[in-house]
């Protein structure tokens, strides 16, 4: 790949939080992200939406560095993420480079992803002990105030198969939560969940939405609360990004064919 | 002469015998554990020289009989200047040869924790050290216990092997008393018995013991 | 110290190779008196009769928790005891061939457990006969279940050889053993015979690999079948 064109780091005055630059991503002969742009500023929160394969989770799971990119850069805050500068060049980021950028997103499963035999405050209190270094008394402080945000402060040494899935899900936040990130990916975390108790999860995120200044990215299948709650809203198809704009706009007047089909089909669903 | 003569007389010479045994098998395990965890992560490792280290040990071990090994290193590894006891050769080709089918254990119980468990961790900023320490392997260790219990039975088993090389354990005993009396049926006899209380009756309730206690200690199950 | 020699080592070749024969023949006869006595083990166990299984369950567990090798000797020396005298040949093969016959009734018993009862409920729905029913429902919707197992097991039979040599069986580690007593030498015969296991052991459990697979994709279609 020819990083002529790759800027080393993104400067001025509008520097957004997370920028995918041509980002390209092949599974062999699939394409599943073809050569994607996308810009999310400070503080907004961006809604996912499309039919399944679209690549939307791809993003999110790029932007973790679950998943290396074949093509692009993705920058997070102004720096390289998935690259780093070396002699003036962009190669690929180490790991340990790539660790110390990630620890500015916090991810959220669609299967919640809760370790097993830890109990809902030890999945809490883990990674700030062993990657931020905290104290346990600092981490344990951190963690109750987070469970109590989630509203499961009464179950914190409940482990995670006593809990319901909702609560499992929310406990996944504050885990998240408790490495302070910048950036919060929530990857379809309802759709593991049953009709009746998706309220509860989505309610918290909204929670966050309101009162703290955190930028977001939630790939979902929930148009309602997609309209709800976020900005913007980007309509993926076959690895790009099809329609974006305002929820209003693209819900309720979409001028791409595919948007206005695949609406119509999920909403005749619910 | 009855049975409970012959068991009244031979007695002291069995639980001397059972002794060696269990002493064979504690330390034949200890070294099949260490084995096991050094070799398995060897073979799981991403750096192609250390992978095949641990795949070469595991199918050298695997691939050829104990018994050969075991008088591999009792009479060849003298004449490069390494010489064993008979004791120490024991339980060193036991734990050796049990050590490679626990290399595969600890790798399959590795690789049985789902790949979001790594994700997660991932997710968080772990260090892949950390992430093995904390996350993946107390769960891989959970999933590992019951084979562990059936290869325990094994490394048991194995280590009447050292009688060949006149370890003096039950085995060596019980073919001591049958030429001496020529009592076969109740000098072997006996001698299986011992193995089978040893077996069903300290290992398996030990490791289910064992399997329990890291279940609720890990609360799941 | 390294003082490897090779003219002993073509001498001794030729004794090592034939012997290696009768280790391939004991092995293949343990092998098949295990295949027969496992499955009347598993089907035993099958029987309305309590006494029946309890008292096969409970041999296969008393055969699997103790040393072959003590068996080995048990058998050998018991006979004499009481007028019976069985050759080395005949007591080690009924040895090993009990031995693994335990091991080998679990494999069958975890294959005809995996056929689902529902298989089991239509060919009594059918009125099919006992005997139509394992040969032509169960038992090739038990296979790939128990390849495995039965592949594993030949590889560990033939590992468990080495044993019969306490008895006089003289198979390969009896002439490295003979060979080492007669020269006193001993790094080349158990280095040839360690090599011969391995040269013969790795390739097996290749071709069972192999052979797993190509059962597998064969009977594809009687595993889609079974998950009715």
């Amino acid at each position: 790949m020819s990083n002529e064109s790759f800027p080393l780091k993104l400067e001025g005055g509008d520097v957004p939080m997370v920028r995918f630059d041509r980002v390209t991503k092949q599974y062999g002969d699939l394409t599943v992200l073809d050569s994607l742009d996308l810009d999310v500023k400070a503080n907004e929160m961006v809604a996912i939406i499309g039919p399944s394969g679209s690549g939307k989770t791809t993003v999110l799971r790029m932007l973790m560095g679950l998943e290396l990119i074949d093509e692009g850069v993705i920058y997070v805050d102004g720096q390289p993420m998935t690259h780093m500068e070396k002699n003036g060049r962009l190669v690929r980021a180490g790991q340990k480079y790539l660790r110390r950028m990630r620890s500015s997103i916090g991810m959220v499963f669609q299967q919640f992803n809760l370790f097993p035999h830890m109990t809902a405050l030890q999945n809490c209190m883990e990674a700030p002990v062993q990657v931020l270094g905290l104290s346990r008394k600092e981490a344990r402080e951190r963690s109750l105030e987070l469970l109590k945000l989630v509203g499961l402060d009464d179950k914190m040494d409940q482990y995670p198969a006593r809990l319901s899935g909702g609560q499992q899900q929310r406990v996944a936040i504050a885990r998240a939560l408790a490495m302070r990130p910048k950036i919060m990916l929530f990857d379809e975390v309802t759709s593991a969940l049953d009709p009746e108790i998706v309220g509860e999860v989505t309610q918290v995120i909204r929670k966050l939405h309101d009162e703290h200044s955190l930028t977001m990215l939630m790939v979902t299948h929930q148009m309602g609360f997609a309209r709800d709650i976020s900005d913007r809203v980007c309509f993926f198809y076959e690895g790009k990004i099809a329609e974006q704009g305002s929820p209003e706009q693209l819900f309720d007047n979409p001028r791409n064919e595919r948007t206005a089909m695949f609406l119509s089909a999920v909403l005749e669903a619910d | 002469m009855s049975y409970l003569e012959f068991l009244y007389k031979y007695a002291p010479s069995f639980l001397n015998g059972a002794v060696v045994t269990l002493e064979q098998t504690a330390l034949g395990t200890l070294l099949a554990v260490i084995v096991a965890l050094i070799m398995g992560f060897m073979k799981m490792s991403s750096f192609i020289p250390v992978r095949w280290v641990g795949i070469v040990y595991i199918e050298i071990f695997r691939g050829t009989s104990l018994l050969v090994q075991m008088y591999w290193i009792f009479f060849v590894l003298p004449l490069f200047g390494i010489t064993l006891g008979k004791f120490e050769a024991g339980f060193l080709a036991v734990g050796l040869n049990l050590g490679a089918y626990g290399a595969e254990l600890v790798r399959g119980g590795v690789q049985s924790v789902p790949r979001s468990q790594y994700e997660a961790a991932t997710a968080l900023g772990m260090h892949p050290f950390t992430r093995m320490r904390r996350v993946i392997f107390p769960q891989a260790l959970l999933n590992m216990l019951p084979p562990w219990g059936n290869l325990l039975i094994e490394l048991l088993k194995a280590t009447a092997l050292v009688a060949l090389i006149s370890v003096a354990d039950l085995m060596f005993v019980s073919k001591q008393i049958n030429m001496s009396t020529f009592l076969s049926a109740q000098a072997f006899g006996t001698a299986l018995i011992i193995y089978y209380i040893i077996a069903r009756g300290i290992i398996t309730p030990g490791m289910r013991g064992l399997e329990c206690k890291l279940a609720k200690k890990l609360s799941i199950g | 110290m390294f003082d490897w020699r090779w003219d002993f080592t073509i001498e001794i070749l030729p004794r090592l190779l034939e012997a290696t024969g009768n280790t391939l023949i004991a092995a293949g006869l343990g092998y098949l008196i295990a295949l027969v006595l496992g499955l009347v083990f598993a089907l035993a166990q099958r029987t309305p009769y309590r006494l029946l299984t309890f008292a096969v369950r409970e041999s296969i567990e008393f055969i699997r928790s103790t040393p072959l090798v003590l068996q080995i000797f048990f058998v050998f020396y018991v006979g004499p005891q009481f007028g019976i005298r069985l050759s080395p040949w005949t007591s080690g093969m009924i040895a090993i061939g009990l031995h693994y016959a335990s091991y080998l009734s679990e494999v069958y018993r975890a294959g005809l457990d995996s056929v689902p009862k529902g298989q089991w409920e239509a060919c009594t729905a059918l009125n099919l006969s006992v005997r139509r029913t394992y040969t032509k429902i169960v038992i090739p919707q038990a296979i790939p279940t128990v390849i495995p197992g039965f592949g594993n097991y030949l590889v560990g039979i033939f590992k468990d050889t080495p044993m019969l040599s306490v008895i006089g069986v003289t198979e390969l580690f009896h002439a490295a053993t003979s060979i080492g007593a007669e020269t006193y030498r001993f790094l080349e015969p158990f280095t040839l015979v360690g090599a011969i296991f391995l040269a013969i052991s790795l390739p097996a459990a290749m071709l069972i690999r192999r052979f797993e697979d190509w059962i597998r994709a064969s009977l594809g279609m009687t595993k889609l079948h079974a998950k009715d």
